[in-house]
Formats: C-alpha cells, structure tokens, sequence
C-alpha cells in the first residue's frame, strides 16, 4: 500500500494531497488539467520534492520531510509512464527494455524481457528505433521498459493522453492486462473517465490541489454530491457486472449486475468475465408504471430512493435495484409531472445502444 | 612544393590544434554541462569569464597567460618548481594559448546541444535507477555528442589560425612555436617572401575550409545516428 501525504507551495497554487492507495490495485488519481495531479506523481516518484511530506510504500519509507528522509528517485524503484513516452532516442526499442532491468537490485524477483514483449505485443519491434514507433508502440515500449525495472509501484502520468482515439483504444487493452497480470499497486493519473472505468479499483479526486474524495470508484460514481464527477455528461452508476452470455444472432451480449440482467451491444469475454459499464445517468428515463410496446431493451424494477435537485431545472433519481444503484437524470418538470417521491416502485428503462461507442 | 621549414610550421600548426582540442574538450564539456544544468550564485559571471576569449583582444589573453602561466607568474612559478615544467616560448605553451582561445567555441557548441537534450529523459533515466554519473554517460553523454564533435572540429580549424594570443604568449620560434600563422606573418616581413606566404595562406584556407565542412558533415551523420532527423 502507497501511503500518501504531500504539501507543496507553488506560486499562486498549494497542493496538499493525503491519501492511500491500495496494493495490489489500480488507484486512479482523476481531476481537471492544472490540478495538481501530474505534480503528486512527480512527488512520489521523487523528480520533485514538496516542501513537506510522508510517503510510505509497503512500510518502506521515501520520504519524511520530518526526518530528513528522501530517497533519491533512482533508489525508489517507481517504474513510471510518462505522458510522452520519453524513449531515449539513441538506443534501440531492446536496449531501451532493458536499460532498468540492467540498474534493478540484485534481489529483485519481475518478469524477464521475453514475458514483457510477448504481453505487450512488441517482440517484432525490438531491433528499432524509437523514432520508427507509432505513438501507441511508444507508450507500450515505454510500459514494458518501467515494468521491466522490478519496481514496486508502477506511476502513470496519463499515459494515453497525446494519443488518438484509435492508439488509445489500441494501448488500453494492454494496460488491463498489466494490471491482470502483476500484483503491483498503480498510480493511473488521468483526465478520463473511461479509462477510470476501465482500469482503475479505487478513485482519488483532485480538485485545485486538494482531495475532494476517495474511495471504491463505484461508490464515488454514485455520489451525486460531488460537481466534478455528478455535472458531466458521461456522469452515471458504475455497475459491476460478470457476462452471462452473447446472442451474436440478436448482436446482444447479456450482463449479470447486483440486481438483475442488462442487455448491452454485443461485447468480447467468455461467459464470467467481469466487465464494469458506466449506465450514464442521462440515459435512464423512468416510468410509474410498466411498460409496453418500447424498443428500450432494459425495463428494471426499482426503488426510487431519493430525488436529488440538480440546479434549478433538473433532478438526479437515486435508483434502486436489488443491491445496485443507477442513477437517473431526468428534468425537474416530469419529477413533478409524474408525482415521484422517495420510496415509489417506478421502472427503469435503459436503451442498449447507449453502451455502444467509447465508454461502454 | 613547400619547403622543410615550411612543411614543419604545418605539422606544427596541426599539432598545436589538435592538443589544444583533446586538452581543452574534457574541461569544456564540464563547464557547459555546469552553465547549462546548474543552479549556483555567480553562473553568469562565470559565463561571462568563459566568453572572454571571444571578445578580449588575443593579444591581451596572451598576456594574462604569460602574467599567470610565466615562470614568475603564481601558477607558472609552480609549475616550474613542482614538475619543471616551462610553457613560456614552448609547443605546450602554444597548445595552451591557442585551447583558451578555443574554449568558449566548444563550450558554446556543447551547451547548445544540451540545451536541446530533454531533461525528462534524464528523469526518465533516474526512474529506472541511474544515478547522476551513470546517467551522464549513457543518456546525456551520447545526445550531445553531435555538439561536442562540431564544438571540438570548429575549435581545431580556428585552432589552426590562432595568432595573437599564440605570439605573445609563446613568441615565434620556427619548429618550436611557430604555426601556420606566425610563419605567414613572417614571410610578409621577410623581403621576397610573397610567395612563402601566398602558399601558406592557401594552405591554412585550404585546412580552413575543410574543417568546416567536416564538422557539417559529422553533426549530421551523428544526428542521424542518434536517431534524430538530420538539421
């Protein structure tokens, strides 16, 4: 476990950030750019020394501004991604893998070069260049490098940032299966949401310097009190659900979550796999009453357990489904339209193609 | 076509280069490496003291050197009482006027080009658990080296020409300290040594010409080496 206090004076801007990342587990650090969240990595990986400050990994110590401790970022053993890969342009993808596991302590038990290249899928690049790489080859060459160095933490400075669409959702798959494969507490920074959705186990939101909160990346995507996470647009329940099976016939893939079944565009994953999806509080609509003769393929009993105003014109509903939660955006006028108050059997109805595209 | 004397003022000139380029780059790539990475009181006075030689009159740093470096002068004294050893009116001291000469052209070249290195890929280098000197030679050491090839050719080639600070400093003693330069000099002050020096001027123009265009060429081919498009 990462354990995390950080103080930091900049001009015109204080970063102080505790927290505790869990090991093993992906522990996404989330907030607006200028946050604060790239500086927070910099601080645990050692490039920059805050002016006070305690950071603990698995009881080790790397840094007690009380004490006067502070490991110098070479001994502190963080593989870090950086946004811009930072390949070193003079030597080959190969001597680029392996310049970490040459300087990793003797003792350190981690994957061997021929494992790394086969999970991250760049054995055939090994010979070159970093200059002859496309973006997302960079950043898994970049991925293999750091993990190749033993660390006992692996730091992500949004590794998928300066790429497109198509290399993000090229590197991602990879980044999952990491974290499947490693026991390794990870420090994902990022400014999207998917990619917390995807990866991440426990959320840290930053918000000018400071933790706005902390927690199970579901429970936080349920608390609607939170303006970072609650006003966006892709705001909504993550459920946990496992594939129960496909209907390639159909192009329907179903899902078992807490409180029933989903019916969501065909996806990849034998039968039990877990899958997380993201039901955006934008897409559910309600009905008091069951209904009939809808294209809408997820109907859902629940229990509407509190109505939220969300500024003047708006309402988030608190659903309640068996052990699950979704949430639902709807406008102030049909709350009070269709009479709804705290307790209501209602129906929740989620169109499957609003899982389709990034995200879902 | 030229004669031994002349041939030995060539073999001298080249010489004298060439030791004042491997004698002064070691220090040189120190001192940019120290403007360009680090944070200390006086950097730009420092700065400044390395650039001298590019603005002083040669033949004022060739009196600095004879004041310091003479045998009654604080070093030069030492020097002499220690290991024997006399720069004045010598090859080595020629080699020295014409390195302080030269110093500031390499210091210049390097820092440009570690200026144009990305500190993140140090960063990234110490992550991976390099330490400072590790990371010199692996990361930095091998990205400059373009600049410290061009700074230490151009320094070679103006080496070659270095007058002023060469003659007062070392005097002009065929065989001994006379370069290409000094012996031109003192073939126009000979009568009928007009073509003495029009030969040696060719010469040195010749050699001029070359260096330039070897460290061109050199920049170039490292760049692309080194991975990165050739500018």
């Amino acid at each position: 476990m990462l354990d995390a206090a950080i103080r930091h004076r900049f001009p015109g801007f204080t970063l102080d950030i505790a927290f505790q990342a869990p090991s093993p587990g992906v522990t996404a650090v989330f907030g607006p750019s200028g946050c604060g969240k790239s500086t927070l990595l910099a601080a645990v990986a050692g490039l920059l020394h805050p002016d006070e400050g305690r950071l603990a990994l698995d009881g080790a110590v790397l840094l007690d501004t009380a004490a006067r401790i502070a490991a110098p970022p070479e001994r502190r053993r963080c593989g870090v991604v950086f946004q811009d890969a930072r390949l070193f342009p003079h030597l080959s993808v190969e001597t680029n893998l392996r310049y970490g596991l040459r300087r990793a302590p003797r003792g350190a038990e981690g994957p061997g070069l021929e494992e790394i290249t086969a999970l991250l899928g760049i054995g055939h690049l090994l010979a070159r260049r970093p200059a002859a790489l496309s973006g997302g080859e960079k950043q898994r060459v970049a991925l293999g490098r750091a993990l190749l160095s033993r660390p006992r933490i692996l730091l992500m400075d949004e590794p998928l940032a300066a790429l497109d669409a198509a290399r993000r959702a090229e590197v991602l798959p990879y980044l999952a299966r990491v974290r499947d494969r490693f026991r390794l507490p990870m420090l994902y920074v990022t400014h999207a949401l998917d990619e917390v959705d995807r990866l991440a186990d426990h959320l840290v939101l930053l918000q000018a310097g400071r933790v706005l909160a902390s927690g199970p990346v579901e429970e936080l995507a349920a608390r609607t009190d939170l303006p970072l996470l609650a006003t966006r647009r892709d705001a909504g329940a993550l459920l946990a659900c496992v594939v129960l099976g496909h209907d390639p016939a159909r192009g329907l893939t179903r899902l078992g979550f807490a409180g029933g079944e989903l019916r969501v565009p065909l996806q990849d994953g034998a039968p039990g796999t877990p899958i997380r999806v993201r039901v955006r509080a934008r897409d559910v609509a309600v009905a008091t009453e069951e209904p009939r003769g809808l294209s809408v393929q997820n109907i859902l009993p629940a229990t509407l357990e509190a109505i939220e105003p969300m500024g003047a014109l708006e309402a988030v509903l608190r659903l309640r489904i068996g052990e699950a939660l979704l949430l639902a955006r709807i406008t102030a006028d049909a709350a009070a339209r269709l009479g709804l108050h705290p307790g209501q059997r209602i129906w929740a109805l989620v169109k499957s193609v609003a899982f389709a595209g990034p995200g879902g | 076509m030229l004669t031994p004397e002349e041939w030995g003022a060539v073999r001298l000139s080249l010489s004298v280069a060439l030791r004042s380029v491997v004698f002064g780059l070691p220090p040189a790539v120190l001192m940019a490496w120290l403007l360009a990475r680090g944070r200390f009181p006086g950097r730009a006075l420092l700065d400044a003291l390395v650039h001298l030689p590019l603005v002083l009159p040669p033949v004022v740093v060739g009196w600095l050197l004879l004041v310091t470096f003479g045998v009654r002068g604080p070093v030069g004294s030492l020097l002499d009482e220690w290991f024997g050893m006399r720069l004045v009116f010598t090859t080595s001291g020629a080699s020295l006027a014409t390195a302080v000469m030269s110093f500031p052209l390499i210091v210049r070249a390097v820092r440009l080009s570690l200026d144009a290195v990305d500190p993140g890929l140090e960063a990234a280098a110490r992550t991976l658990g390099a330490g400072p000197i590790d990371r010199f030679a692996t990361i930095t050491l091998p990205l400059i080296a373009p600049g410290i090839l061009s700074g230490a050719i151009t320094a070679f080639a103006a080496g070659l020409g270095e007058f002023g600070a060469v003659i007062t400093f070392a005097s002009n003693i065929p065989g001994e300290t006379q370069t290409l330069p000094l012996a031109i000099y003192a073939a126009t002050q000979t009568p009928g040594g007009e073509a003495v020096a029009a030969r040696l001027a060719a010469i040195s123009f010749a050699l001029a010409v070359a260096g330039l265009l070897l460290a061109d060429l050199a920049g170039k081919r490292l760049a692309g080496f080194l991975g990165r498009p050739a500018r």
